[in-house]
């Protein structure tokens, strides 16, 4: 029997060699006779451990990993396609990696498992069943589950999925959409790529039972162009559900209908924003509209839509299978279910977490992170994104929640974690903030257009430590001006980084 | 005495953004007061409305709420943070703060934010004074700039000084968007973009292409817009913020604008679109917001001139000389050839009050009914055909009823260019999703309207109007698509029937004419079922429908199809011609016409014509007069010898001018009263300068049957309106009148006109405008006619019969040459060519397409002789998609190009309205201009030369 031996072909693995394992691995069977089945998987979204290599024996799947090209003979060597744990690159079962093993994977349970495009694996591993479930039900039953759940925005906003997907349901009107913002642009965040790129139906899935839920028949999803990989899978993955009968004129004989097409943005951070999106989407440039009214009236072309994170519409197809119950029995207080947290930025074993609500940043960053890449102590993280606070080690056993984490004017955002040593210059953060924002800001509003380059002025006045003291109270005046005269979160919240800066990292302007 | 129309009380005010006009009405609190405004309303608006005045920058009321300056933030009860009042629409029970020390540092710290990008040279600035930033700094208290001035900065961004009228400084622009939104929610052209984004953001005309090389059609929305002096009017760059200005109407086009004359003393300093006009709603076009200073030209004639003959020179001599003069001679003539020997032609350019002095001075002093108006080559067969079908000569719709349409057909219309600032309704229209279908045989530029709907186009070949709208008509009736409720209750039963089985016939079938008209016959089974079907289905048509000879065949075909239809009687609907001239409408109305008595009463009509014999105390002939072509040939025939024409140039602007030349040669006396030494006035013994429309009171009526007043802003040149100048020969004609102000000469026409009854200056000063008929009935005007009934009962079904004209193309002659306008210029160019629009268009062109062009060897640019049967002239070439094979197209506004000596005297059967939209031409590359354009140098150097000499006597000779 034929070997079967799994290489990840996601953007991180590519990144770090896959496709070279991979030829490598077969050209060196061959040379030794051997005959063997590759499967190209997603990732599992253990990036330290790309490209991580797995091997299907009896026991289960075996992994080994980082792999690069010159680890693939010693490995055959060493007894890779048996599933040996001999080599120092070899971990012993996959699923036992305690990294893997200790998250709670609801969202993310397939992803590396499968063939990505491959509809048979998704089928054997529940795919399709919540779409199936949906078909069976109401619309409104379809939202009541969503309700039910306690599923919230996971774009950052939070906001309730079910109540947005009722407002559309009830807005009469003959055209709705669903739409996926899948314009991934926070600073250390991969997990749309990753559910893209190694699960694509379940993203098609969500926006399906989406559009039978509000009475949508027409979806798009808005990918970054930084992304060319999941452009092409998810073209690939839309093609093949059509032709399998799981989108279009009539999903698996029901009648109804739900087409999904692919545009790809611009470039512009911006377009994120939900309203930036939706004019870019219209074809026209990438500006803030202002609410009311809300796109769930008024979105796309003048029509009601669902506007949803790729993470929010991909935990729906578990919702719809397995009841909003179960869903909502992980989590705490009014943050129901798994976040998708990303390890990034200085750490030592960056990659996809997903676990309930209340889990701290502590544990994430020593437990699944194993601390600091340069192994220097950690000074700062910074969670949500560049439009979020940098947290102090006093903050880092706070539960991750939405609202423990607002109170203390910090965000959890797209659930992005970016790690800082203590050789970190946070005045040069606090900068960063308001650059962040001058390069990125639409230009609508004027808080955002001209306040964030004075603001990059004022900072580096102080840092400069001309008028030092009345340039940090101007500064504190900038940001008041910012979060409250500005018609996005885009200006809105650049303060909040640089406000974190200046309330716990005083030391620093004070240079 | 009568009080200007006072601004501070109409429509002023910055309201901040749109009117909603829900019937349900929402009360909430702001600063404590309680307020009721429609559902949909802005805070900013309730609050306005309120006089409680919120700080604003980006919103202006004719712009939707765009959110971007932030200055408008309030707090709302139970909300979170500050929302911006002018996105914020009310709701019951608000309670809103629109003052605190919260908001007043929110919006101080954001002008500061403002003013760190800004130069400070308020003092030295063109908007001083007159600038929105300026007074929001000062309202919410600005007092320093803490950010310094040394950061990041627009300050010496270039100026771009391309366009002849207003200059784009963008150092001082805070990027409100308003000049972009305005380009596209007012004018509809997209012309302007932001370029870049965040602080780089920068307004763009094109792709960061300078003013006149981009889209821009220079309507001054933009400027207007404008809360700086970024985009600012150069004049106001020259001379300063005017000091007061007056409202009055527009002298260009048919539209009506209205505008506040801003003046500094007399001198005229800006021409501001009136947000309060009816008609244009505070939009403008280049023409009326630019081109004004034609008014104070060089060219201007200022003293009375006589002369004996045209080989002399002219005489200046006193206004009393040159009267007695003109009278003296046209006693003369009438003593020596009879009655009916002289004759006058009104103008479409002067008010309703000066046309129908002139009317009355023909009828009353001359004795005779030898009066028509330039009408006669443009609209007549309008006022024919709509007379004969619905019963009123008149367009029956408001402008603002297009808002209300669903399918739009335009006929032989070039609304962008003709009608400007109705083509941007329409293409607001449009873009809300309106069907467009054009009949026309030119791609017009309606057509490519960014962001439109469904459009179709029907490019017929000229002369085929009748055909094509026949087979619309044939399509409605054998698809089922009448509105029969619609005719049962409304039209002649009998005169339906007729015309039913006419059309019926399967010879007006589409597929039977496409051979005709060049147009396919599944595109006019098309276009029929979507304007029959569109719950609003409105017909609006021009020159291409009129100047045809069966252009009144096609007016009766339009009403046919509007009644077969039930689109008429409602908003949204209806059959509404596009008055070329600013007052034609009323030059009509106020019988101008050799058959009509003011208000359209037939000079046949014994009781009309004794209450006019009472009031005026003189016989009325009870025959109708001379038209204008019937006025050349007798003086031709030399039966026709003196002419008395007001502000009108018959030599340039009607067909077939070598004929209109011997006409004008052959009399013994032509009078000519007009601001410029003309065409007709190089013919004329006695010229009578004429005042602008700035220099006089009075009204015109706009195609929409819409009175505006005209209000004198600065004394005439030469010292008389132009009203005052026709009563002066009158009384030299011993038919004394006695009028001291125009509003006298209404009361008059009031009296007479039973549509204009209930019209007075009283009245027009109270509401603004008004639209006839205006009497017991419709005391405040009628917008919308027919709507329970038609004038003459039931509307009448005319048959409709196609017969091709006589002016076709042959081996000598294989193409059609058709006429019309330019954006940038004015009918005869008289005005406009005295003006910087000259820029867009300093010669007439002739438009060919590329593969007539390729087959004659053309280029762009080459010298074309274009001949046709009636003479031959000289034109530059252009290759044009525009065009369709065997269709070339040239304008006719600027005299040397000789348009009209090609044209002929092929004419609408019914009222002698020339064919000018079609003349079979050849055209071939020459080097040389035609024998006529030698002799019209010529001639026209000669008679300026004759002007001079009046000036300097010491000038003699004819200059070689």
């Amino acid at each position: 029997m034929m070997v079967r031996v799994f290489v990840p072909r996601d953007t991180t693995a590519l990144a770090m060699g896959a496709d070279e394992v991979a030829d490598r691995l077969v050209a060196e069977a061959d040379a030794r006779g051997i005959e063997i089945a590759l499967t190209r998987n997603g990732s599992r979204g253990l990036a330290w451990l790309e490209p991580l290599v797995e091997i299907e024996t009896d026991a289960g799947r075996m992994a080994y990993g980082p792999v690069s090209v010159d680890d693939v003979a010693g490995l055959l060597d060493a007894g890779l396609l048996e599933g040996s744990t001999e080599h120092p690159l070899a971990h012993g079962p996959t699923e036992a990696i305690p990294y893997l093993a200790r998250q709670q994977r609801l969202t993310f349970s397939r992803i590396g498992v499968t063939d990505p495009l491959s509809i048979a694996d998704y089928l054997a591993l529940d795919g399709f069943r919540g779409l199936e479930t949906a078909l069976t039900l109401e619309p409104q039953a379809i939202v009541d589950e969503v309700k039910t759940s306690g599923l919230r925005g996971r774009g950052g906003a939070a906001f309730p999925t079910g109540i947005k997907w009722q407002t559309v349901h009830d807005a009469p009107s003959d055209q709705k959409y669903i739409v996926c913002n899948a314009d991934e642009g926070d600073s250390g965040t991969f997990a749309d790529r990753l559910a893209m790129e190694c699960d694509p139906y379940m993203l098609i899935e969500g926006m399906a039972i989406a559009g039978l839920a509000v009475g949508a028949t027409q979806g798009y999803i808005y990918l970054r162009s930084e992304y060319p990989l999941a452009h092409r899978i998810l073209d690939e993955a839309i093609a093949r559900a059509e032709q399998a009968g799981y989108l279009g004129a009539d999903i698996r004989g029901s009648g109804r209908r739900f087409d999904l097409e692919v545009r790809l943005g611009a470039g512009a951070y911006i377009c994120g924003e939900e309203t930036s999106l939706l004019e870019s989407l219209e074809g026209k440039r990438g500006m803030v509209r202002y609410k009311p009214p809300l796109p769930a009236i008024e979105g796309l072309f003048g029509r009601p839509t669902v506007v949803n994170n790729v993470l929010s519409l991909a935990a729906v197809p578990y919702i719809l299978d397995r009841g909003g119950e179960a869903y909502a029995n992980y989590g705490m207080g009014r943050s129901r279910g798994t976040l998708a947290l990303q390890l990034a930025g200085n750490v030592k074993r960056g990659g996809l977490v997903e676990l309930a609500f209340g889990t701290t940043l502590r544990e994430l960053m020593e437990d699944f992170g194993g601390g600091t890449f340069t192994e220097r102590p950690l000074r700062a993280v910074q969670v949500g994104g560049p439009l979020c606070a940098y947290l102090p080690e006093s903050q880092w056993d706070l539960p991750l929640d939405y609202e423990t984490f607002a109170s203390v004017g910090a965000g959890v955002g797209h659930g992005g974690v970016v790690m800082f040593d203590d050789s970190v210059d946070m005045a040069e953060q606090a900068r960063f903030s308001m650059e962040f924002c001058a390069v990125e800001s639409c230009g609508k509003c004027t808080p955002c257009r001209i306040g964030s380059t004075r603001g990059v002025e004022v900072i580096d006045r102080i840092l400069a430590n001309q008028d030092r003291d009345a340039n940090l109270e101007l500064l504190d005046e900038l940001c008041e001006t910012m979060e409250d005269g500005s018609l996005c979160a885009m200006g809105g919240m650049t303060p909040f980084p640089v406000k974190s800066v200046m309330t716990h990292f005083p030391d620093d302007l004070q240079r | 005495m009568i009080g200007y129309y006072d601004p501070n009380k109409h429509a002023s005010k910055d309201l901040g953004t749109p009117a909603r006009l829900s019937e349900k009405h929402i009360a909430l609190t702001i600063d404590g007061q309680e307020i009721t405004v429609p559902e949909g309303t802005s805070v900013l608006r309730a609050a306005a409305l309120a006089d409680i005045n919120i700080p604003k920058l980006c919103a202006s009321d004719n712009l939707e709420a765009f959110g971007s300056c932030r200055m408008c933030a309030v707090q709302v009860e139970g909300k979170r943070g500050y929302p911006a009042a002018c996105t914020t629409p009310v709701e019951a029970g608000m309670q809103v703060t629109t003052q605190n020390t919260k908001l007043a540092r929110l919006r101080r710290n954001i002008m500061e934010l403002y003013i760190s990008d800004h130069p400070l040279d308020c003092l030295t600035c063109p908007a001083n004074g007159d600038c929105e930033l300026q007074d929001v700094a000062g309202a919410v208290g600005l007092r320093e700039v803490r950010y310094g001035f040394e950061g990041e900065n627009h300050l010496s961004a270039e100026k771009d000084n391309t366009n002849p009228y207003f200059s784009f400084d963008p150092s001082k622009c805070i990027v409100c968007s308003r000049c972009v939104r305005a380009c596209e929610e007012v004018q509809g052209t997209f012309a302007l973009t932001i370029d870049g984004r965040g602080f780089d953001s920068k307004v763009s005309p094109g792709q960061m292409e300078d003013f006149m090389d981009s889209e821009c059609v220079s309507c001054g929305a933009c400027v207007q817009a404008c809360p700086t002096a970024t985009l600012m009017e150069k004049s106001v760059i020259d001379q300063g913020v005017p000091e007061h200005s007056v409202i009055t109407t527009c002298a260009y086009c048919g539209v009506g604008c209205s505008f506040k004359a801003e003046m500094k003393g007399d001198q005229l300093v800006r021409m501001v679109p009136y947000k309060g006009g009816d008609a244009n709603h505070g939009h403008s076009c280049v023409k009326g917001r630019f081109a004004f200073g034609y008014a104070t030209h060089g060219d201007r004639l200022t003293t009375p001139m006589i002369r004996d003959s045209i080989d002399q020179p002219w005489r200046e001599v006193g206004w009393e000389e040159a009267i007695n003069f003109a009278a003296e001679r046209l006693k003369a003539t009438q003593a020596k050839y009879g009655r009916e020997s002289i004759g006058g032609i009104t103008s479409s350019r002067c008010t309703n009050e000066e046309t129908y002095l002139v009317q009355k001075l023909i009828r009353a002093a001359f004795g005779n009914n030898n009066t028509d108006t330039c009408a006669r080559v443009c609209h007549s067969p309008t006022g024919y055909g709509l007379k004969t079908t619905l019963g009123e000569s008149a367009g029956t719709q408001t402008f603002d009823s297009v808002m209300k349409s669903d399918a739009i057909i335009v006929i032989g219309a070039n609304p962008t260019d003709a009608h400007p600032v109705f083509a941007s309704q329409m293409r607001r229209r449009m873009r809300e999703g309106a069907s467009l279908i054009v009949a026309d045989p030119r791609h017009i530029d309606l057509l490519d309207t960014p962001h439109r709907g469904d459009a179709q186009h029907l490019p017929l070949r000229p002369g085929t109007n009748v055909a094509l709208v026949n087979a619309l008509a044939h399509v409605v009736v054998s698809e089922g698509l009448e509105d029969h409720d619609f005719i049962a209750k409304r039209c002649d039963t009998e005169a339906y029937q007729a015309w039913r089985d006419f059309i019926s016939e399967e010879r007006h079938a589409p597929e039977a004419v496409e051979s005709i008209t060049g147009v396919s016959a599944e595109a006019v089974r098309r276009a029929a079922r979507t304007y029959a079907k569109a719950p609003n289905g409105a017909i609006y048509y021009g020159l291409g429908v009129t100047e045809h000879s069966q252009g009144s065949t096609m007016v009766m075909g339009i009403a046919n199809l509007a009644m077969a239809t039930g689109n008429i009687g409602r908003e949204g609907v209806g059959v509404n011609p596009l008055r070329g001239q600013n007052n034609v409408q009323g030059s009509c109305d106020m019988g101008s016409f050799p058959h009509e008595l003011p208000g359209y009463q037939h000079v046949a009509d014994a009781t009309a014509r004794s209450r006019f014999e009472e009031l005026w105390g003189v016989p009325i002939d009870d025959e109708p007069g001379l038209r204008i072509p019937n006025m050349f040939d007798a003086a031709i025939e030399g039966s026709f010898k003196a002419l008395y024409v007001q502000g009108e140039d018959i030599a340039q602007s009607d067909p077939n001018t070598q004929h209109v030349e011997a006409a004008l040669t052959s009399l013994d006396c032509l009078i000519v009263q007009d601001i410029f030494l003309n065409e007709t006035a190089k013919y004329a013994h006695v010229l009578l300068p004429g005042s602008s429309f700035l220099e006089k009171n009075g009204t015109f009526t706009n195609a929409e049957r819409r009175i505006n007043r005209v209000r004198k802003v600065m004394p005439p040149r030469a010292g008389k309106e132009d009203w005052e100048v026709t009563v002066e020969l009158s009384r030299a004609l011993g038919y004394p009148m006695d009028y001291r102000h125009p509003s006298e000469i209404m009361d008059e026409i009031a009296q007479l006109t039973p549509t204009f009854t209930g019209v007075s200056y009283d009245k027009l000063e109270r509401l603004g405008s008004l639209q006839w008929p205006c009497n017991a009935e419709h005391p405040e005007g009628t917008p919308t006619m027919h709507e329970i009934d038609f004038p003459i009962g039931p509307g009448r079904f005319a048959i409709t019969e196609y017969v091709a004209t006589e002016e076709r193309a042959n081996r000598r002659f294989p193409l059609l040459l058709t006429t019309g306008r330019i954006l940038s210029q004015y009918n005869v160019g008289a005005q406009t060519r005295r003006t910087d629009n000259q820029v867009w268009h300093d010669e007439d062109i002739l438009e060919i397409h590329p593969s007539d062009a390729e087959v004659r060897g053309i280029n762009d640019g080459d010298w074309l002789g274009i001949t046709s049967r009636s003479g031959q002239t000289v034109l530059r070439a252009r290759l044009s998609e525009r065009m369709q094979p065997g269709v070339v197209y040239t304008t006719f506004h600027h005299p040397g190009s000789g348009a009209n000596v090609i044209t002929t005297n092929s004419s609408d059967w019914a009222t002698n309205c020339p064919e000018y939209k079609v003349t079979a031409v050849q055209v071939e590359k020459v080097s040389r201009p035609s024998a006529w354009q030698q002799r019209f140098d010529d001639f026209d150097r000669e008679q300026r030369h004759f002007l001079k000499a009046a000036k300097d006597p010491a000038a003699q000779g004819v200059p070689q």
